[in-house]
């Protein structure tokens, strides 16, 4: 294949929002005919490559070459009409128009000039009949499950002539056989030439169908590997990627052998479908539980679990020994029990109000609308929690949104600690920040737990889950594999558990 | 040979069940529009009982049509905004506006084609207006259709304080003209009401611009991520609704025998009615111009009844209210069962 020339090749690429690098210098190339897979964490920049070569997103840096021409995409149009097609991960159809629309809206069939329905249920039922989908061309897409509409996302990519396809996390909502049937038309694809660019978090399903793959990290190219060349293990390892810093040992609290004993808060078979089936988690007062596992592995699921984000479908959760219904994040928060997302921007920070604002939002809310804080007690609380965390620039009325990610992380960190919680949920709190913020926010998290609160640490660095977590938990597919006390891991073996265990099979 | 009859039965009958499953998997959207239809057919009967035969006659009916071209117009264009998630307000304020500039025009002797053409390009024109503001600088279609409603009265204000009379026979005749069929009849401006909805069917089930109509309705981005051309036919829908109003104008000044700068306040809002009684969704994507013909119908046959028994018009206000409040609700139910089966 090396002799070949690439179909599709981005060569330094860079693409930034606002001070934040999503992609940094990146090269990538795919071949007529291969299928590739692009892997990495979230945030990795799996997404962002994907829009710089779907004319979605405008590259800041480095070109985009299709066959050996330069080219510049205003948007997804026109990389559709160089042979660029894309299935979004979330379907990305219309639910209130037929299927056979769906497939081919915009260069639909005409009959004297009309837009004839007839013609485009014939043709759109042999290109579904292709993908050996039997259905009535003329429903509506959304009376269809998703696993089907996102067969009909595919019938509209390839309907056209496509030379590169995208597709993202096809597989997360289709049943094993729906992923045989589509593994089927992928191979059928590439026999004919188009270059597949098949991006999944399941890791069996990429050895599987995947010739090459490139691997992410932070917005920086990991490298490209030939997949039957590389252990599972190793590609596990150069996904989550080691880091070396200087993070204060610290007193590690004494593990009761016996679980349940003396656990501040104890969960018994929680579960929340689809993601996390049954799971047992202790937590003792001043212990810090990291929790360890690939994306999709449950890892946030078992965050919201905890926090009343999402309600439990069964199982209990007890603190110091009473069963405690978390209805809500509300509910968890009165119990003292506060989350922090995944997703800063989205879930955490309000990027538009100031420091302060962001602050005091927690305290507030708990008042109560009616009580407000006077402005002079807000300014002392934000200023209170600025100086102990080191929050910089250490300008209260600055927009939140305008700070470093570590910054922003801190800002959220302080609005939780402002409700004098006893158990704090961190679901990756040190993704996407440098490494001097993320081993602050380490040092941050021992102290804490020092001083008697309990966290659960979630991050997808094992080496980081490793140091600050006293004992590990650790989830694949949605079970809880184990939990061990962090002083009998070693980063291998951490990685050999979280990543699949038929290893030998390679 | 029993045996084979009951096949040749059991064969029809899942033919048929076969043949509705199919229908109803891809017309489940017009089931509020099937609602509407039972209740005008309620109405109808209803009112025929309680007034011992005298309502349903060729006379009334005709009339209905006659009484609400205006409205069955405005309906139309708004039909094409509400599909796409947008909304209207400006209508009632551009039919005034293009009614009273048009018998202003006629008044001084400006013949009557060129007086028409400026009433259809006026409308048009603050309707594309509208639709600019709500594309490219991304204003809400209230903010920006509430501009345009003020713009518009404004305007008719600035045109004449006062009733104009129009004597111009052309287009009274559009009125008064009358082709009889029996006890029924038809006048110009019904026709031109009827083939206006014609054209909408045809325009939104038969071209592309039509399915792309729906399919921002149905999602905006999605539209756009499969290369339709959304912000042409996002501006065009409110330039549709807009010459409606216009169209409006012409019929209503015909109707009236003047233009009247007061015309039409709230007329948007019966508007809107209609749109939503007829089965569309006001979150856009799904509906039918045919069910806003049946909901014009509603509205218009309440009113009828209402003055046929003698009651207070605010009775009117009140019934279709309630009737918005039980389709609405009806349209919530549609919605969360198709969200559900995801």
């Amino acid at each position: 294949m090396d002799g070949a020339l690439p179909l599709l090749e981005l060569t330094g690429a860079t693409v930034r929002f606002g001070a934040d690098a999503a992609l940094d210098d990146v090269s990538f190339r795919m071949f007529p005919g291969e299928v590739h897979s692009l892997m990495g964490e979230n945030g990795a920049g799996k997404s962002t490559l994907i829009k710089a070569i779907t004319g979605v997103l405008p590259l800041d840096a480095g070109t985009l070459t299709l066959d050996g021409t330069p080219v510049r995409f205003a948007g997804p149009h026109d990389a559709q009409r160089a042979g660029i097609s894309t299935v979004y991960q979330e379907v990305e159809l219309l639910p209130n128009l037929s299927v056979a629309e769906n497939v081919l809206l915009g260069r639909e069939p005409r009959r004297h000039g009309v837009l004839s329905q007839r013609l485009m249920r014939e043709r759109a039922r042999e290109i579904l009949l292709d993908l050996g989908l039997d259905l009535d061309p003329g429903s509506a897409l959304g009376s269809h499950p998703v696993a089907v509409q996102q067969l009909v996302a595919i019938a509209r990519a390839i309907s056209t002539d496509v030379r590169v396809l995208v597709l993202d996390e096809p597989t997360s909502s289709l049943d094993l056989d729906e992923v045989a049937e589509l593994f089927r038309v992928i191979r059928e694809l590439s026999s004919r030439g188009v270059a597949i660019l098949f991006v999944s978090h399941f890791l069996d399903q990429v050895y599987e169908i995947c010739d090459r793959v490139t691997v992410l990290r932070d917005g920086h190219l990991v490298g490209e590997y030939l997949t039957r060349q590389l252990l599972r293990i190793d590609l596990v390892q150069k996904m989550l990627g080691r880091d070396v810093s200087d993070f204060k040992a610290r007193r590690r609290v004494p593990v009761d052998d016996e679980p349940g004993t003396e656990a501040f808060l104890s969960a018994r078979g929680i579960a929340s479908a689809p993601d996390l089936t049954p799971v047992d988690v202790d937590l003792a007062e001043g212990e810090v539980v990291g929790v360890a596992g690939l994306l999709g592995s449950g890892r946030t699921a078992l965050a919201r679990a905890l926090t009343g984000v999402s309600r439990l479908e069964a199982g209990i959760v007890r603190i110091e020994g009473t069963p405690v219904d978390l209805d809500s994040p509300r509910t968890a928060i009165q119990l003292g029990v506060v989350y922090s997302s995944e997703n800063r921007l989205a879930e955490g920070i309000l990027g538009e109000l100031s420091v302060l604002e962001n602050i005091t939002l927690s305290v507030q809310a708990q008042r109560g609308v009616l009580r407000r804080m006077r402005p002079a007690r807000q300014r002392e609380l934000a200023q209170s929690w600025v100086e102990a965390l080191g929050i910089r620039p250490a300008d209260l009325d600055r927009p939140a949104g305008t700070l470093s990610g570590g910054n922003q992380q801190k800002v959220l960190l302080a609005r939780l600690l402002a409700l004098a919680p006893r158990v704090l949920v961190l679901d990756e709190p040190t993704r996407g920040i440098d490494v001097g913020a993320k081993v602050e926010i380490q040092n941050l998290v021992g102290e804490l737990a020092d001083n008697g609160l309990s966290v659960v640490f979630i991050s997808a660095e094992l080496e980081e889950v490793l140091r600050v977590g006293d004992r590990v938990a650790i989830l694949r597919e949605g079970r809880l594999v184990d939990t061990l006390p962090s002083a009998e891991l070693t980063v291998d073996s951490l990685l050999a558990l979280v990543a699949s265990p038929d290893e030998q099979e390679d | 040979m029993t045996a084979t009859v009951t096949e040749g039965r059991t064969e029809r009958l899942e033919r048929v069940s076969a043949a509705t499953r199919t229908f109803m998997s891809r017309h489940a959207a017009m089931t509020p529009t099937f609602a509407a239809l039972v209740i005008l057919a309620l109405l109808l009967v209803g009112a025929e009982a309680s007034l011992r035969g005298d309502f349903v006659t060729p006379r009334t009916i005709s009339s209905l049509l006659l009484d609400n071209a205006y409205l069955l117009i405005l309906a139309v264009g708004m039909t094409f905004v509400i599909l796409t998630g947008g909304i209207d307000l400006s209508v009632g304020s551009v039919m005034a506006f293009t009614g009273i500039l048009g018998a202003q025009l006629l008044g001084s002797g400006v013949p009557a084609w060129l007086a028409v053409t400026v009433m259809l390009a006026g409308g048009s024109a603050i309707g594309l207006l509208i639709g600019v503001l709500v594309q490219y600088f991304d204003v809400q279609p209230f903010i920006a259709s509430l501009a345009g409603l003020f713009l518009a009265r404004g305007l008719a204000f600035v045109v004449s304080l006062s009733s104009i009379r129009v004597e111009d026979t052309g287009v009274l005749w559009l009125q008064q003209n009358r082709i009889r069929l029996g006890d029924w009849y038809i006048t110009p401006t019904g026709i031109l009401a009827l083939v206006v909805v014609a054209l909408a069917a045809f325009t939104l089930h038969l071209t592309r611009f039509g399915r792309t109509v729906y399919a921002i309705g149905g999602n905006e981005q999605s539209a756009r991520l499969m290369g339709l051309d959304v912000a042409r036919t996002k501006v065009a829908v409110y330039v549709i609704s807009g010459f409606c109003g216009g169209l409006a104008g012409l019929v209503l000044t015909a109707y009236s025998g003047a233009g009247y700068p007061r015309n039409g306040i709230g007329t948007e809002l019966d508007a809107i009615a209609a749109v939503v009684i007829g089965g569309t969704l006001l979150t856009g994507g799904r509906g039918y111009v045919l069910g806003t013909l049946v909901g014009v119908a509603v509205f218009g046959t309440i009113k009828t009844i209402i003055s046929f028994m003698g009651a207070e018009q605010s009775w009117m206000q009140i019934i279709v209210g309630a009737l918005l409040l039980l389709f609405i609700v009806i349209q919530r139910a549609i919605v969360a069962r198709a969200e559900r089966r995801r």
